[in-house]
């Protein structure tokens, strides 16, 4: 809500300056946005009278005016095409400066002496309009300053209105609201009902009563409308950010920025029979006011004559029957529209506008006729014509209810936090005008004013008590609870400890959109599709992620395009799998790594970091976490066939771990090695409580063995063979050394163990482990076809 | 007994010269062993009366110690000189960087919520989470946002289908939370929330943190030091902190919070808007079937990337989502 501080003043007018004013409504809850002066800074303008106007020998488009106002009539040389003899214009004498540090200085135009210029409103910063000069009513005083003369020493002021605050959207709300803040009385204007001079009635029927509880019409015969708006309205209109359009349209803007009441002017010679209140019917259609044709859905209230739609109900009227300088007489309206009616009407068509902005907060319900009687008399004033009989159609059962709010002394003190004394209380409902009907000392009984729809439990009393009091004036005090201890399992670990072990491994942290580019997620997880946004902000932002690789190798792509060739990151968070008729989100971890393992440098060298760094880290972070997790061959569409590992946690998989796929990466168009892995959170940080068990103190026997086995063979098979055979007391199995090399042949490869034993209570002797180990190495051989290496 | 004397002159003489540990052992050997110079004095001894003996004893004793001394001083020196030389040729370029993985770091969005779940887990808050895909009633019906409400206006809402939506804050979180417990809460929940709208200071994802106080006796008063408190120690600063009334449909008083942020041109405090907050409206508690009567309860709510960019000096809210390791490298 954007108004004028002078406009303000005429209604209250605290002796406070403009920025104590805008802190106080700030601090009272209507946050100032911003100010800006009605005018570009300039001085030496004063309001000049063309005296005659001639044409300039030597060039086409110039004139060569005679004016007066100065402290004598000079001639100056002008090129706007309007000008004429007789008109009273902005003029900028020799010696002005004008908006923008330009000084006027006595000039030759063509070879004509011009002593001054006549403006337009943009060279005076009064709008963007510089289609001609600023045409000035006759009776403006020539020689007038022109500051004085149009009241230049204001500002537009911009409120930031929270929706509640739907009684703030006129002048006479925030004058009211000054009015309480500073102390001060606030005077309405002459508000008086204007008697009818004609018997020519409207013909309303109000068929959706529900929607539309309140509608008056009244016709105004004989209206002029090639009147001019006076410029004092279109000043008032100009600073409260709405151009004058004509009489009839000013006329109703400036009522609905006065006393906050929407109204609508139509032509009555476009209306068929009589005003009919009625929803839309199915494909109806209607071309509004800013010539746009909308297809009506039969939710929409509309204002319609016999024949057709002529406006929708609250939002925006019909080009068809909408006022023009034609216009003989004219159908004014005023009406009381429900505001869940209205809600999201206009925003369905793409609207939104004043009136709509209002009704779907609430207008003051009993506001109607007031605003009606008001805009006549300035119709009839500005335009002319004769007013008819108002005719109003009214279900008082579908109107709000007078409501009645109990405020307790108690609870209020106890929400504020301090007692604020009863006369205080009383002051301030009062001034807000909020009747105190009964009151017994620690309680007082409130009627509601229809204009704020706001209140309507003891809470929305308590909040005015203390913004009017001031929240800053509050006390301060520290809140008391309960000390109880809360339950911390310790085997769940926090997921900081994760990223903390990550970061500690050379990874870095992302944060990506969890919604992604569904092609880069098909490339990724073809098998799986994304929930789709309804309304996504652009197509590859368009489906939730159902891995957190889709938003880390658009990062890690950003990245390599900005010449980093070493990148390691992680990201945390759900992804969104659809399960049946269900969402599933699940939190989950990922991670992605390129370029060499090591930062390079003289000591690390440059290798590339390949699965088993990553596998290494990874099986660091499950010990740092107690869980263990199992890897397996496995098949992924985004990674290597050779280079997949699947993560498991007893028989649950609980991730994936591989190499990228060479044809995913030329897809998604990477450089280098990608390793990239994904966990589901949940299963790994939930580890164990450590639980001591003693250990040997007796010395520990080492046997190494080397094998040469097939390739098809896994070390996780050696490991179970191995295992399975060394007897209760292997403590530890170690492979030291994997080799492949043409002395082994085809397909094969050697492999290098150390096996460790150790008794709890005594030294195993020689003969023992001689006998295990002779076990092992029998049983590798039968079931794996292992030989030993000599 | 005057050959005593040179011998030991002489001892002294060759312990001196001896240029390594194995010269000077030949020289002990020379000297002192079974068959040395010195050693073999004792043998003289025997010419000698009964009562002469133990004063030549003594004096034998006296220059075998003399020249034993001197062997091993010289010896000490030389392996002290040794250890020199030989570490004299192990010394290394200390300046050379070190060898290994180097370390990453957290995203400054991680970083400002772990401090925050600091502060109020410290206060015995609790941290509570909830899903991002929400359903219509959690994210507005239960927080006093009817369907036809103008305040769905200012989210901008994600949507799957009319009942299912991107969570726009984290306020449904509280919903679930008192939904699932008995009074008294005092809870936070971080985490991410989207809003259809994206440009220069908006993207449509951020984070925000709620947090709840559900008490018997609680005040407007309460929330205000609490979010003060939160305030002055998150900026690690003694700002000035002030209360606006606002407006939000799930709480009532309502407010917003400006912190002092630098001076205007003239003088005056230049406030800028971190957070909003309020007593918990009693509609709210009915949806989650609290007793407004019994119970008071204040909520809070604060965007995440910008504490984080008031804080760190991050001038484009855009970079935090853009995750160039230039930029996130800054915060590690």
């Amino acid at each position: 809500m954007k108004f004028s501080e002078k406009w303000l003043r005429e209604w209250v007018n605290p002796a406070i300056g403009t920025q104590e004013l805008m802190d106080q409504l700030t601090m009272a809850g209507l946050e100032v946005d911003g100010f800006e002066p009605v005018a570009g800074e300039f001085s030496g303008v004063i309001v000049g009278e063309v005296r005659s106007v001639a044409p300039h020998p030597d060039a086409d488009k110039l004139r060569v005016c005679e004016v007066a106002g100065g402290d004598e009539v000079v001639q100056v040389v002008c090129g706007a095409p309007n000008v004429r003899e007789g008109m009273k214009v902005p003029f900028a004498v020799v010696g002005a400066v004008l908006p923008g540090d330009f000084s006027i200085k006595k000039a030759k135009l063509r070879g004509q002496p011009s002593n001054g210029m006549l403006c337009s409103e943009s060279e005076l910063g009064l709008s963007d309009d510089h289609a001609g000069l600023m045409e000035l009513p006759a009776d403006a005083t020539t020689g007038q300053d022109m500051s004085d003369y149009l009241g230049l020493n204001d500002v537009s002021i911009d409120v930031d209105l929270t929706p509640n605050r739907a009684d703030c959207l006129s002048l006479r709300g925030l004058a009211r609201e000054v009015g309480v803040l500073t102390g001060q009385p606030v005077q309405e204007p002459g508000l008086r009902a204007v008697p009818a001079s004609h018997d020519q009635k409207p013909a309303i029927v109000v068929e959706a009563p529900a929607e539309c509880p309140r509608y008056l019409g009244r016709i105004i015969r004989n209206v002029d409308l090639s009147a001019e708006t006076p410029l004092w309205m279109v000043e008032k209109l100009r600073r409260s950010g709405i151009r004058s359009i004509d009489a009839a349209v000013d006329i109703t803007n400036y009522v609905m920025l006065e006393l906050g009441q929407p109204l609508h002017a139509f032509d009555r010679a476009e209306i068929e029979g009589g005003i009919v209140v009625r929803l839309a019917r199915e494909s109806e259609e209607l071309v509004l006011l800013d010539g746009q044709t909308v297809k009506l859905t039969p939710d929409t209230l509309v204002i319609a004559d016999h024949e057709k739609p002529l406006a929708i109900a609250g939002v925006m009227g019909g080009e068809h029957s909408g006022v023009s300088e034609r216009t003989r007489d004219i159908v004014l309206e005023s009406a009381w529209f429900e505001p869940v009616a209205l809600a999201g009407k206009a925003r369905h068509y793409g609207l939104h506008t004043d009136a709509s902005h209002r009704f779907e907060r609430g207008v003051d319900y009993q506001l109607a006729r007031t605003a009606m009687e008001r805009a006549t008399a300035l119709l009839l004033q500005i335009t002319g014509g004769e007013a008819g009989e108002i005719v109003e159609v009214a279900s008082e059962a579908h109107l709000p209810q007078e409501r009645q709010v109990t405020l307790r002394s108690g609870r209020l003190n106890a929400v504020l936090g301090m007692a604020i004394d009863a006369a205080r209380v009383e002051d301030i409902l009062t001034r807000l005008g909020l009747d105190i009907v009964d009151s017994t000392g620690d309680r007082w009984t409130i009627r509601v004013p229809s204009y704020r729809p706001d209140i309507s439990i003891e809470e929305d009393l308590i909040e005015e008590v203390g913004r009017i009091y001031g929240y800053n004036n509050l006390p301060v005090t520290e809140p008391v609870g309960s000390l109880a201890m809360r339950p911390k399992p310790e085997a769940l670990r926090p997921a900081s400890a994760v990223r903390n072990f990550l970061v500690s491994r050379g990874y870095q942290e992302a944060i990506t959109y969890s919604f992604v580019d569904p092609k880069v997620q098909e490339i990724l997880d073809p098998e799986r599709e994304g929930i789709a946004l309804a309304n996504p902000i652009s197509a590859d932002l368009a489906v939730m992620r159902t891995t957190l690789w889709s938003g880390l190798v658009k990062t890690l792509e950003y990245n390599q395009k900005r010449q980093q060739p070493r990148i390691r990151l992680f990201e945390t968070g759900l992804r969104f799998i659809r399960e049946g008729d269900q969402i599933e989100q699940q939190p989950m971890l990922a991670g992605i790594v390129t370029g060499s393992q090591l930062p390079e440098n003289w000591a690390n060298g440059r290798r590339e970091a390949d699965f088993f760094d990553v596998k290494g880290e990874l099986e660091s972070l499950f010990r740092l976490l107690g869980v263990g997790v199992r890897f397996e061959a496995g098949k992924h569409p985004a990674l290597h066939p050779g280079q997949t590992a699947r993560l498991l946690l007893g028989e649950r998989q609980v991730g994936w771990l591989g190499t990228m796929h060479p044809q995913v990466q030329k897809k998604l168009d990477l450089n280098g090695t990608i390793l990239m892995f994904e966990l589901f959170l949940n299963p790994i940080v939930s580890g164990y409580v450590p639980n001591f068990k003693e250990f040997s103190k007796f010395p520990e026997v080492r046997r190494d063995l080397a094998i040469i086995i097939g390739n098809e063979i896994a070390f996780a098979d050696v490991d179970r063979v191995v295992r399975d055979n060394a007897g209760e007391r292997l403590t530890a199995l170690r492979a030291f050394d994997v080799y492949e090399g043409e002395k082994l042949g085809e397909g094969k490869r050697s492999l290098a163990l150390s096996l460790f034993w150790q008794h709890p209570e005594r030294t195993l002797n020689d003969d023992e482990v001689h006998e295990l180990f002779n076990r092992v190495i029998d049983a590798l051989q039968k079931e794996l076809g292992a030989t030993l290496r000599s | 007994m005057e050959n005593l004397e040179q011998l030991v002159q002489d001892g002294l003489t060759a312990v001196k010269n001896a240029e390594s540990l194995q010269a000077l052992d030949q020289v002990r050997v020379e000297y002192l062993g079974k068959k040395g110079v010195i050693t073999q004095q004792a043998k003289t001894l025997g010419k000698l009366s009964a009562e002469e003996r133990p004063a030549a004893g003594q004096k034998i004793n006296e220059a075998k110690g003399q020249v034993e001394q001197a062997i091993n001083a010289r010896r000490a020196s030389l392996e002290e000189a040794a250890i020199a030389d030989r570490l004299a040729g192990e010394s290394i370029d200390v300046t050379l960087p070190g060898r290994g993985q180097d370390v990453g770091g957290l995203h400054p969005v991680t970083r400002t919520l772990q401090r925050i779940e600091q502060f109020f887990t410290n206060a015995g808050y609790s941290v509570e989470r909830g899903p991002e895909i929400e359903d219509d009633y959690h994210n507005f019906e239960a927080l006093n946002i009817p369907g036809h409400h103008p305040a769905r206006a200012m989210h901008d809402t994600f949507y799957f289908n009319p009942g299912t939506l991107l969570r726009t804050h984290t306020s449904p979180v509280q919903i679930r939370t008192m939904e699932a417990g008995r009074p008294p809460f005092r809870m936070i929940c971080p985490g991410r929330v989207y809003r259809c709208d994206s440009d220069m200071t908006h993207t449509p994802m951020f984070h925000q943190v709620e947090g709840l106080l559900v008490e018997r006796n609680v005040s407007f008063a309460d929330l205000k030091s609490t979010v003060e408190e939160f305030l002055r120690v998150f900026f690690e600063q003694d700002l000035q902190v002030r209360f606006r009334p606002s407006y939000f449909p799930f709480t009532e008083p309502s407010a917003e919070v400006d912190i002092e942020w630098g001076r205007e041109a003239d003088g005056s405090v230049k406030w800028l808007e971190v957070m909003g907050c309020g007593m918990v409206h009693p509609k709210v508690f009915e949806h989650c079937g609290i007793d407004a009567e019994e119970y008071r309860g204040f909520a809070f709510g604060l965007g995440v990337e910008r504490l984080a960019m008031l804080r760190y000096g991050v001038n484009d809210l855009r970079m935090f989502f853009e995750n160039d390791l230039r930029f996130l490298r800054q915060f590690r």
